[in-house]
């Protein structure tokens, strides 16, 4: 996967558990709950997507790394370095 | 403690939320009751396959965001809808009263197969492996998760959960309700019960190998209680909610009153898990009478539980003939012949049908009794078309469920 297709795969999830927000306004360095209504719940969804759609296992310890979305690709991108995005 | 409790105030209906298999508010509801207008369809559950259902077409959206419905249950929607209806008929504003004494009490007739149900699917998906089952299945299965789901969504404060009575759940939350003014515990309580179990495949099985889920090539002829050709249940979901007050909190605000509830009973059949005892059913009748101090011919219509079981119809055909005998003045109906069982929603729902009897005098119709049961004799059972009453003073329902499970209320009209 490229940065550009992480990011698209991070937005899909966000899209789906967070259906009402607007994310084509999604600034890549501020922090993801500063953008939008998302709460602990809200990211073990988005932690649970990631084990279902690329079979990648985020730590609990690893979770401060999915707090924007610059630092989800910049961990993300190694992960799914063999992964391509759905079509 | 020194809360104020309020042991003779009379506690009065002011608001109706409901979603029913044909109609998502009350004025629907009823003009499809008189019309005789079923809500029973097919649909298809999973391994089960196809079946009977009512199920209700209510917009979730009104009241939820998408996020809300995607995290919470499908009884949450109902009950969300439900109560912001009924608040809304009651014309309290939510923003002006203080929300802490607010109770939410609704009644279920179970509550998690759902949603256990779509988790062993999900993960039978990823070879059963438990990793990739929800964090999300916890709060979804809580049982409170319906009442509670409600004080999310309208940040009510005060004491919410929900009350498990099988088939009389609905008549039970009210009861809960009325009890917790008189208590003093709230002021206004949001009480009723609800119902998604159409969603859980295990409720139909079960029916199915009891040998009481009804069949029929036409779907709106399917749910046939008292009918010698009855061949059991229609399973559906639904819900139903008052918005309840004392009498003096009500005039002060000048409102709307749909009627006062003046009789209530409760008692167990302590006999079998599933086959009722009219025994202990017409006990529960009579307790109820004797509490609003009535005799049986003050009632003007029974609702009657009439699930369309073979056995349960007779059971409870028994208790009402052992209470009310010949009564010319009685005069039975029932509503799952329209829209099936609505489980939990069933006893708030039946009642809710019945209520603008005190305005209109009409008793809605059973429909599909095309051939009475001798075993099912009723004096005055209402089909083939509504009948026209002079005057309607009091309306008796009847919701019983497993485990011997008995529950009454009688409203009566509300004058000044």
């Amino acid at each position: 996967m490229t940065r550009e297709d992480v990011r698209q795969a991070v937005i899909d999830i966000l899209g789906d558990i967070a259906p009402d927000e607007d994310l084509s306004s999604i600034k890549d360095d501020l922090t993801l709950r500063e953008q939008m209504d998302l709460d602990s719940m809200d990211f073990l969804d988005i932690v649970m997507e990631l084990r279902k759609r690329f079979n990648v296992e985020v730590p609990e310890s690893d979770y401060q790394e999915l707090i924007s979305m610059a630092s989800c690709i910049k961990y993300l991108q190694p992960l799914l370095k063999d992964h391509q995005l759905a079509s | 403690m020194n809360n104020q409790v309020y042991p003779e105030e009379r506690i009065v209906i002011t608001g109706i939320g409901l979603t029913a298999p044909n109609g998502n508010n009350l004025k629907e509801f009823r003009e499809n009751l008189l019309a005789g207008k079923s809500g029973v369809q097919k649909f298809e559950t999973r391994y089960v396959g196809k079946v009977l259902a009512g199920i209700c077409d209510f917009d979730a959206l009104k009241y939820q965001k998408k996020k809300e419905l995607r995290r919470g249950t499908r009884v949450g929607s109902i009950s969300i809808y439900c109560c912001r209806e009924a608040f809304n008929d009651s014309g309290i504003d939510l923003e002006s009263i203080d929300r802490s004494r607010v109770g939410v009490y609704l009644g279920v007739t179970e509550h998690g197969n759902v949603e256990t149900e779509n988790e062993i699917y999900n993960i039978s998906k990823y070879n059963y492996d438990t990793k990739y089952w929800s964090h999300h299945h916890n709060p979804r299965t809580v049982a409170n998760n319906p009442a509670g789901e409600v004080t999310l969504n309208m940040k009510i404060t005060g004491p919410h959960y929900t009350i498990g009575a099988a088939c009389a759940a609905g008549n039970m939350g009210v009861i809960q309700g009325l009890q917790m003014l008189r208590l003093g515990e709230v002021d206004i309580a949001l009480a009723g019960g609800v119902s998604e179990s159409i969603h859980t495949f295990g409720i139909f099985a079960s029916f199915k190998s009891e040998g009481a889920l009804a069949e029929h090539e036409d779907p709106t002829k399917a749910s046939r209680p008292f009918d010698k050709n009855r061949n059991g249940i229609v399973c559906s979901e639904g819900g139903g909610v008052y918005v309840l007050e004392r009498l003096s909190d009500a005039l002060k605000r000048e409102a709307k009153i749909y009627g006062e509830i003046v009789g209530y009973a409760t008692n167990s059949d302590a006999f079998d898990f599933i086959l009722p005892e009219p025994g202990r059913q017409a006990e529960c009748i009579r307790l109820a009478l004797k509490k609003a101090g009535l005799n049986p011919g003050d009632i003007n219509i029974l609702n009657a539980h009439a699930t369309a079981t073979q056995l349960g119809d007779i059971q409870e055909c028994k208790a009402i003939r052992d209470v009310f005998g010949d009564e010319e003045t009685v005069w039975i109906n029932n509503t799952k012949s329209f829209i099936g069982h609505t489980m939990g929603a069933a006893g708030t729902l039946e009642l809710s049908g019945n209520l603008p009897a005190f305005e209109d005098g009409l008793v809605h119709q059973t429909l599909n009794l095309d051939e009475l049961d001798p075993d099912c004799y009723l004096k005055n059972i209402v089909c083939g078309q509504p009948k026209q009453l002079d005057r309607v003073d009091f309306i008796m329902n009847n919701s019983f469920g497993m485990f011997g499970i008995n529950s009454v209320l009688i409203v009566k009209r509300y004058e000044n």
